[in-house]
């Protein structure tokens, strides 16, 4: 009744302090929101996490740069970009889940060990498998998201077929139809018309991925890594989720193409060579590439 | 390919109709026997709209090639009247959740918004069309906090609906992350809500009761006003803003 008295009286100095903005400010977790969900686990495989044996190690390697409330406000916070992660979010880039959705636990605990390529987070595979299923429960406590929802259910990724050439220029129409270029550019090289004006969710510049310069995409460079990016979107980041728009066979074709993009040699790349295949025309009428 | 094009000009036609239908529809949302009507004014000249340079792409330049897209900060009528703004119940109102004859609809059109501000009640489910032959992404970027999430979904030429629903009454802008000039609202509130037409005129539908109605600009902030509303009588609000 009291804290309900205090609440009412802080939100309508509030309102007259600040014009009543509806929006609410970011809200800031304390160390005791922390603490009441401590008891928070994570499942993978037979392995279960418990977040309060994380906690040694989440302060020995991660608090740098995730910080002590995992807001991603740690010391290294203005000296690193990419920024670390804010945690409180729950807002996940690499999924196997839809855009939208709380990641699954064995999603969290692959990023620990892949790490995250062009960016200051190194893999962590030295961790043994129970101390990554520790830090995953960790890292699941300073959401409330957690507590409030479940996982969303993965995406479907059908068995690779073959790759043929012509899979391959299937799959560079739907480069062309659903418009990657816009923003990785016709040759993959991140220079599409909008690649410069790209900002992630909290406003802050970001850049599109380059396909030509050997980097590995960050959320892993397997094909079904690949077909897993696309298909879930990157959250956070202006890559959006082509679920509805892209069949799960042309996906497949997808990827094949953007293979041919790549820098590293691949059987796709052979194949198009082979073909002659030219870049997309962004200026070509829909669906006369 | 012209018939193609025809194809396409009968579609946005019909979307257009949709548009305007499901704007009107918009003021009658709740069930009720009284109502809440007022006018929205902008005190002072409306603020200088700066035009949007679209020449990144073709597509959307070429749609506004005679008549060049502004913001639509302030969209201010001839009277004053202020549009786009988004009037609720903030207090008073313990009636069922909004139940609309038609689902409301968000377009992507001549690479804009329409409307620019949608407005929602919690957990009513709207939909998400393109009439647009460039790809867009629909990507709406609440608090987290408040238990709306974050998505962000492609909708090339031609893509299907996407429908979804809020969980939680917050203001959430939304974006195009390859058109950055596209910006618009999703006015997700509790209970009955209308949103200011051309002319800054709106009716919200209630039962009768004491109000406290709230109208919330993206720009130039919120206001209240306490209004008393007879069984099978009406009640007046109007408001007036500042630009900021």
């Amino acid at each position: 009744m009291q804290r309900n008295n205090l609440r009412k009286w802080l939100l309508s100095v509030g309102a007259v302090a600040v014009v009543a903005l509806p929006m609410p400010s970011w809200a800031q977790l304390t160390k005791y929101d922390l603490e009441t969900r401590l008891g928070i686990e994570a499942h993978v495989g037979d392995v279960t996490g418990h977040a309060k044996d994380a906690k040694p190690d989440y302060r020995r390697y991660c608090v740098g740069c995730h910080g002590e409330l995992g807001d991603g406000n740690g010391e290294n916070f203005p000296w690193i970009d990419p920024k670390p992660r804010d945690f409180q979010l729950g807002v996940f880039k690499c999924r196997s889940t839809p855009t939208g959705t709380l990641p699954l636990d064995q999603d969290l605990f692959d990023t620990i060990a892949r790490g995250m390529d062009r960016s200051n987070m190194p893999q962590w595979s030295t961790f043994t498998k129970q101390e990554r299923a520790d830090l995953v429960a960790w890292v699941k406590h300073f959401s409330p998201r957690w507590t409030n929802e479940k996982p969303g259910t993965p995406i479907t990724i059908p068995p690779e077929p073959e790759v043929t050439p012509e899979r391959i220029k299937a799959g560079r129409d739907v480069f062309a139809r659903v418009q990657c270029w816009k923003c990785h550019g016709v040759l993959g090289q991140a220079n599409g018309p909008s690649a410069a004006t790209l900002t992630d969710d909290l406003g802050r510049p970001i850049a599109a991925f380059n396909f030509t310069e050997g980097a590995r995409p960050k959320c892993g460079d397997t094909d079904r890594d690949i077909y897993r990016i696309f298909m879930t979107g990157l959250d956070g980041t202006p890559m959006p989720s082509f679920a509805d728009n892209i069949k799960p066979d042309e996906a497949w074709d997808l990827v094949f193409y953007l293979r041919t993009l790549m820098s590293q040699p691949s059987k796709e790349k052979a194949m198009a060579k082979q073909l002659g295949l030219k870049p997309v025309d962004p200026n070509a009428p829909a669906g006369q590439q | 390919m012209s018939k193609r094009y025809n194809f396409a000009a009968v579609l946005s036609a019909v979307v257009l109709i949709c548009c305007g239908a499901l704007f009107l529809g918009q003021k009658v949302n709740a069930a009720g026997e009284g109502k809440i009507t007022g006018t929205v004014k902008l005190d002072g000249a409306a603020p200088h709209m700066k035009g949007i340079d679209m020449s990144k792409d073709p597509y959307c330049a070429k749609i506004h090639a005679s008549d060049p897209g502004h913001l639509e900060t302030y969209v201010v009528g001839s009277d004053g009247g202020l549009a786009n703004v988004v009037l609720y119940i903030s207090e008073g109102y313990s009636g069922p959740a909004t139940v609309a004859t038609t689902e409301p609809v968000f377009d992507q059109k001549g690479c804009m918004y329409t409307p620019h501000v949608l407005g929602l009640d919690v957990e009513q489910k709207f939909k998400v069309v393109t009439s647009d032959q460039t790809t867009h992404n629909i990507h709406p970027l609440p608090n987290p906090m408040t238990g709306n999430i974050p998505w962000n979904q492609s909708q090339p030429p031609g893509a299907s609906p996407v429908e979804k629903s809020w969980k939680a009454a917050e203001m959430i802008p939304v974006q195009c992350n390859i058109h950055p000039w596209m910006h618009g609202w999703f006015a997700v509130v509790k209970g009955p809500y209308a949103t200011s037409d051309a002319k800054g005129e709106y009716t919200i539908n209630v039962p009768a009761g004491n109000y406290t109605v709230t109208a919330w600009h993206e720009a130039a902030g919120t206001q209240t006003q306490k209004v008393t509303v007879a069984a099978g009588g009406s009640g007046s609000a109007n408001f007036t803003f500042k630009a900021k």
